[in-house]
């Protein structure tokens, strides 16, 4: 194995997780205020054809992310407006958005087929961005950094700022948050659009970076693992990015597997193998710890302040 | 500047022109859907007294300090404090104004540090190290101690509320509401409390203190307030009234006394229980520690403790819903129950009632008749063949109504549609008339009003002269003592020895639930000096 191959892995590995570790951070702060979003995929689906949009009418990737995280954004509002606005059941409505946002972006992704967008150049000077060596540092997409700073920036504002601090008591006991006079609607809000907007621009990478083509349902399911990631990172930002890279070789895997002929198991089998391990690995943390005494107390119900 | 509607409960009402009220209420109402929760109550709390608020279960106490507190608007009347009119839209305002309120259930986030939830009750940003250092002056100057650091989920209840006092008291209060605090505490924690209460009010903040037990009212308070059906129905001086009036001014008639034969023989042994242990469940969970005791026929044995030392899970262990791993360790009149699941243990008359009502004796959505069907079955032969005889749950679901003087439409009403003592009582019959060798109830009369209370006290007193075994599981100490012949307490998870109850001394009680294992004699010495420590810090 030469040390261009191992580079070359290693910026797949990078690559592929991205989409699964923004949206991931996404869903771990909604999940902190309380709040379990099943929309993500859709969302993702969103951020991913308004990236696309967005970047073919005004040339520039840089406003296409700004509206991959918009259109994400609206998607998770649309979902806030039910269950915070109207109470309804977010199990039920979250599915409903993951359905609204394949078929949206389907519909409207029609007359952006076969059309191609620019890549984003890179942030860094040329001749690190093209070293056969420093490209494993310096080679990525924007938006690859982004999803790594926002891993600090998560960590930070949950464990270190009042804000946090407010978001994470809202997700622990909603009833107490309301009655010390926090708006527990209000945060949840917050929390679902930037939710939304994490998903999108993680959607976006699909459309943007990875093939920069639009394809109907392109993210293919990604937005469950992310789902599953954050209950395999027990809610810790720093553990959802470790995780985001262990399913992201996993999917490598599939890649090389396939390139490489690899044909004692079926290519289908190491397709399946990313969501098959989401499975194993949660009944694994359910078997360790019955309780999830990790899981903010108040995730997925809806907040009914007493008269 | 005297409203004109108020009623007749103003006019009685003496002004005192020369020390001003610090808070005054003057014919506040407030209405639910269906109920008057508070009818036109107007009284004021001087600076500096500790005020009672009395009343039973729903008399409206509640629901006039969340009016106070800002946490409620009321519908008419209105609110002056320190003479000056005044509207309190929200909790912040209230806090503002220099409003405190411990609650009785804690707005406490249990994954969080002491620290984190104190911050979040501040409604000023003050930077953390300086919070810390001013939480430290508080704890140290009211003997409050407590490491701010630590996860509120191992703390005790006790602990618990010192948080709650703490964050009320670091906003320097003028008026501190304290909302049934002491349903919770051991009695050695109830002294602690009272001790900084007075030294609180003795530093002119004033009280507003809601209970409903009697004697603390009369040890704590120089006014009461008493509330019954949302109306005002009596101001006293509770030091020159005696428990039994003020509770009679509480409940609107006289009060009945458990009829209990004096001297009675107990029969053999009923329900034996040898080294029962149950790992505990989850996280946060408690293990049964080598439980054992012994209950014999015509016996009530009281289990006491603080919420959350265990009695879940021995209530679940004793019912059937968990299966023990030693069989034999749970003996009803000589065969051994633990293998067996909730429905062969009933058939074979271990009957229990479990804590919550709602949900877990009951199925709110079912019928009273749906609901006999539940755990009268086997033993009553409501399923023939795998159908359920309608006629005969029906008519079972009548006797109950009738012999416990249910308040419901009939046997075909909703369970849910029953008023809380109601449902209460609807279930002890349920299993009182299926007459059980053995009964095991958790917290009979939570919740409940003070005279279906006595009726469950009176049935479970019959049941027990009848020839039956039965044990209380509660967290209200007076319940225990006035209705069971033998007490234990259980402290995380261990029972302690049990003593008959009435040679039983109040004070080691409350050690035990504390958590005092071993020789008593030795340790109560131990502890009563650091309580005295703590009365003179």
């Amino acid at each position: 194995m030469d040390i261009n191959f191992i580079i070359a892995a290693i910026m797949t590995v990078v690559g592929i997780s991205t989409p699964i570790l923004l949206a991931g951070l996404g869903e771990l702060v909604v999940e902190k205020a309380g709040v379990l979003n099943l929309g993500v995929e859709g969302m993702m689906l969103l951020g991913a054809i308004a990236g696309f949009a967005v970047t073919v009418y005004t040339g520039s990737p840089w406003l296409g992310v700004v509206g991959a995280g918009v259109a994400g954004a609206l998607g998770g509002m649309f979902f806030g407006l039910f269950v915070l606005g109207l109470n309804s059941n977010q199990v039920a409505t979250g599915l409903a958005l993951t359905i609204f946002g394949t078929g949206l972006s389907s519909l409207i992704g029609l007359s952006f087929v076969g059309r191609i967008v620019a890549p984003f150049s890179s942030i860094f000077p040329p001749e690190l961005a093209r070293d056969p060596l420093l490209k494993v540092i310096f080679g990525y997409s924007p938006i690859v950094y982004f999803a790594l700073i926002m891993v600090a920036v998560v960590a930070w504002f949950l464990k270190s700022t009042r804000a946090g601090l407010i978001l994470r008591a809202v997700g622990e006991n909603d009833l107490s948050a309301h009655s010390i006079g926090y708006s527990v609607v209000g945060v949840r809000f917050l929390a679902i659009a930037f939710g939304g907007a994490m998903a999108g621009i993680g959607g976006a990478y699909f459309s943007m970076v990875i093939t920069p083509m639009w394809a109907e349902r392109m993210t293919a399911g990604r937005g469950w693992i992310a789902l599953a990631l954050v209950v395999f990172a027990g809610w810790r930002s720093g553990r959802l990015a470790v995780g985001a890279y262990f399913f992201g070789l996993l999917m490598a895997l599939e890649l090389y597997a396939k390139a490489a002929g690899f044909s004692i198991l079926p290519s289908q089998f190491w397709a399946a193998m990313p969501y098959l391990m989401t499975v194993v690995v949660l009944a694994l943390i359910s078997m360790r710890d019955r309780a999830g005494s990790n899981a903010p107390a108040c995730l997925g119900r809806p907040f009914i302040p007493a008269t | 500047m005297r409203p004109t509607h108020l009623g007749p409960i103003y006019r009685g009402l003496q002004l005192d022109a020369k020390v001003n009220a610090r808070l005054s209420l003057f014919g506040i109402t407030k209405r639910f859907p269906g109920v008057l929760a508070n009818d036109n109550v107007s009284f004021e709390v001087k600076p500096g007294a500790i005020h009672a608020l009395l009343g039973e279960n729903g008399a409206g106490k509640s629901t006039l300090v969340k009016m106070i507190y800002g946490i409620m608007q009321p519908d008419g009347g209105e609110i002056r404090w320190n003479g000056e009119r005044m509207t309190v839209s929200n909790p912040k305002a209230a806090r503002k104004l220099g409003i405190g309120m411990v609650f009785q259930h804690f707005s406490l986030f249990e994954a969080l540090t002491v620290l984190e939830n104190i911050a979040l009750g501040m409604d000023a940003k003050i930077p953390a190290r300086d919070l810390e250092n001013r939480i430290r002056q508080v704890m140290t100057q009211y003997g409050l101690m407590l490491d701010p650091h630590r996860i509120v989920s191992t703390l005790s209840v006790g602990e618990r509320q010192r948080i709650e006092i703490v964050r009320a008291l670091l906003l320097n209060p003028k008026l501190l509401i304290m909302d049934e605090p002491t349903s919770v505490l051991t009695p050695q924690e109830v002294e602690q409390l009272f001790v900084v209460l007075r030294k609180l009010a003795a530093e002119g903040c004033s009280i507003l203190y809601i209970s409903h037990k009697l004697h603390e009212i009369k040890a704590l308070c120089e006014t009461a307030t008493i509330l019954r059906g949302g109306k005002l129905v009596d101001t006293c001086d509770p030091r020159t009234e005696t428990s039994r009036s003020m509770a009679e001014k509480m409940i609107g008639g006289g009060l009945k006394d458990i009829k209990k034969v004096d001297g009675r023989t107990f029969g053999a042994e009923r329900l034996v229980v040898r080294g029962l242990n149950v790992p505990k469940d989850g996280h946060f969970g408690v293990a049964l520690k080598d439980i054992s005791f012994s209950v014999r026929a015509g016996e009530i044995f009281g289990i006491a403790g603080v919420a959350g030392n265990g009695q879940n899970p021995l209530l679940l262990a004793l019912s059937g819903e968990e299966i023990v791993a030693e069989g034999s360790a749970i003996a009803v009149d000589g065969e051994a129950m633990g293998q067996l699941a909730a429905k062969k243990r009933r058939l074979k008359g271990m009957a229990s009632v479990p804590e919550e009502r709602n949900g877990h004796a009951a199925v709110p959505d079912f019928t009273l008749a749906e609901n006999t069907v539940l755990t009268a079955r086997d033993r009553l032969g409501m399923v023939n063949g795998g159908l359920i005889n309608e006629g005969k749950a029906r008519t079972y679901a009548g006797e109950v109504i009738a012999a416990f003087a249910v308040k419901a439409q009939g046997p075909r009403s909703l369970a849910g549609s029953l008023s809380g003592g109601n449902l209460q009582k609807f279930i002890m019959g349920r299993e009182i008339l299926q007459k059980p060798s053995v009964l095991v109830v958790s917290q009979p009369t939570w919740g409940v009003d003070a005279g279906a209370a006595a009726a469950i006290h009176q049935s479970l007193v019959d049941l027990a002269a009848a020839g039956s075994a039965i044990v209380v599981i509660s967290q209200d100490l007076d319940e225990l003592l006035s209705l069971s012949d033998t007490l234990a307490v259980i402290n995380e998870g261990r029972l302690s020895r049990p003593m008959a109850v009435k040679d039983a001394d109040i004070e080691q009680i409350g050690l035990l639930m504390g958590g005092i294992h071993g020789d008593p004699t030795a340790e109560v010495g131990h502890l009563s000096e650091e309580l005295a420590h703590a009365h003179q810090a």
